[in-house]
């Protein structure tokens, strides 16, 4: 023990002197800040796996009932909003970029910019939100939702070619694209209450360029929900949409 | 000796760090760059590619993910090569959940 860390004693003074000073953020149990943030990077990645192999599940679901009733799919597609389905992929796209600014302003200690974009990226968050309670009340005025109130009537355009589908079949696509933008939709409401949470701590002046690993790791989740928003609108919205 | 390689060691540290964030503009350039591959996927659906029509999108859609990992999450220049593995392995087990869920549901031909 005692000789192990003779050894090291040089090493230690270099990698420590020019951190333990100047950052009352870094944990005794780590070597340095570097190491620090590393390691919550680390098992926010982790974190973000297990994110990924759970909408994972729901997204074989989809690929296995697409392929088995695909004309019930491309018939309940041809049902949802593309010009609010782009839009908001759009919405989350601009999010995604004020997300990685406000990271890199937390990185040069600009405050105010980096509660600005945190805010301007809680915005637009809920203005995804707005536009997804306007494609459910249509749905709900359709009938389009599953339940016993459930009706669907419309046929599959196939280039022209109208091919009458089996309502059971699009309830079941119905219950996943459901499942899967609610699932979406409450992780973003998660984000949103992250973001304005980092946007309050911001303003008050808890991170600093030597500390603001918590807003790059909420980045991450952000970023992680607009990739499977990015994956989730051709997989609904654009089926079989030609003509 | 050993403190001068040692400090040349944490210098080159540094400068990898600097690498792994990019200029406002760069950003702002891919986020442009999402938003027109975004249009060409909704156009892209309305052109008749018969079975090319999802592979198309899906490819749009994986090249835009790409771009979202590597540059904004900052997986390209991340230091750690932990967790480039652990990314990697994530994308690795999803595959494998589709190929073989896919593998036993499209080869049922008995049904």
């Amino acid at each position: 023990m005692h000789d192990s860390r003779l050894t090291s004693t040089a090493s230690t003074q270099v990698l420590t002197a020019d951190h333990a000073e100047h950052n009352p953020a870094l944990l005794h149990h780590f070597a340095d800040a570097k190491q620090q943030k590393n390691a919550a990077s680390l098992g926010m990645w982790l974190f973000l796996v297990t994110e990924i192999m759970f909408f994972g599940g729901m997204f074989c679901a989809y690929l296995i009932y697409r392929i088995k009733y695909f004309n019930a799919f491309a018939a309940g597609s041809q049902q949802l909003d593309i010009k609010m389905g782009a839009f908001n992929t759009a919405v989350l796209i601009v999010s995604s970029v004020t997300v990685v600014l406000a990271v890199k302003a937390a990185e040069v200690g600009k405050r105010k910019l980096l509660v600005g974009y945190l805010v301007v990226t809680v915005l637009l968050g809920m203005t995804f939100l707005v536009v997804k309670g306007f494609e459910y009340k249509e749905k709900f005025e359709k009938h389009h939702v599953p339940g016993p109130t459930f009706n669907f009537t419309e046929k599959f355009d196939d280039n022209g070619r109208q091919i009458p589908v089996n309502p059971k079949e699009a309830e079941l696509f119905f219950s996943i694209y459901f499942v899967m933008t609610g699932m979406h939709a409450l992780h973003m409401i998660i984000g949103c209450g992250l973001f304005g949470t980092l946007a309050v701590l911001s303003w008050k002046g808890h991170y600093s360029p030597n500390y603001f690993t918590p807003i790059e790791n909420a980045g991450l989740y952000w970023h992680l929900v607009d990739i499977i928003w990015i994956y989730l609108f051709p997989l609904l919205y654009l089926i079989s949409r030609h003509s | 000796m050993a403190q001068q390689k040692i400090q040349q060691e944490h210098k080159e540290h540094e400068t990898q760090e600097e690498h792994s964030t990019h200029s406002h503009l760069f950003y702002i350039a891919i986020g442009v760059v999402l938003l027109i591959l975004t249009i060409t996927t909704a156009a892209v659906a309305f052109i008749n590619l018969g079975a090319l029509n999802p592979v198309v999108a899906l490819l749009i859609a994986t090249f835009k993910a790409g771009l979202v990992v590597l540059f904004f999450m900052h997986v390209k220049g991340a230091s750690e090569k932990l967790t480039g593995a652990v990314v990697v392995s994530g994308f690795f087990f999803l595959g494998l959940l589709l190929t073989l869920s896919l593998a036993d549901y499209l080869t049922r031909s008995w049904k």
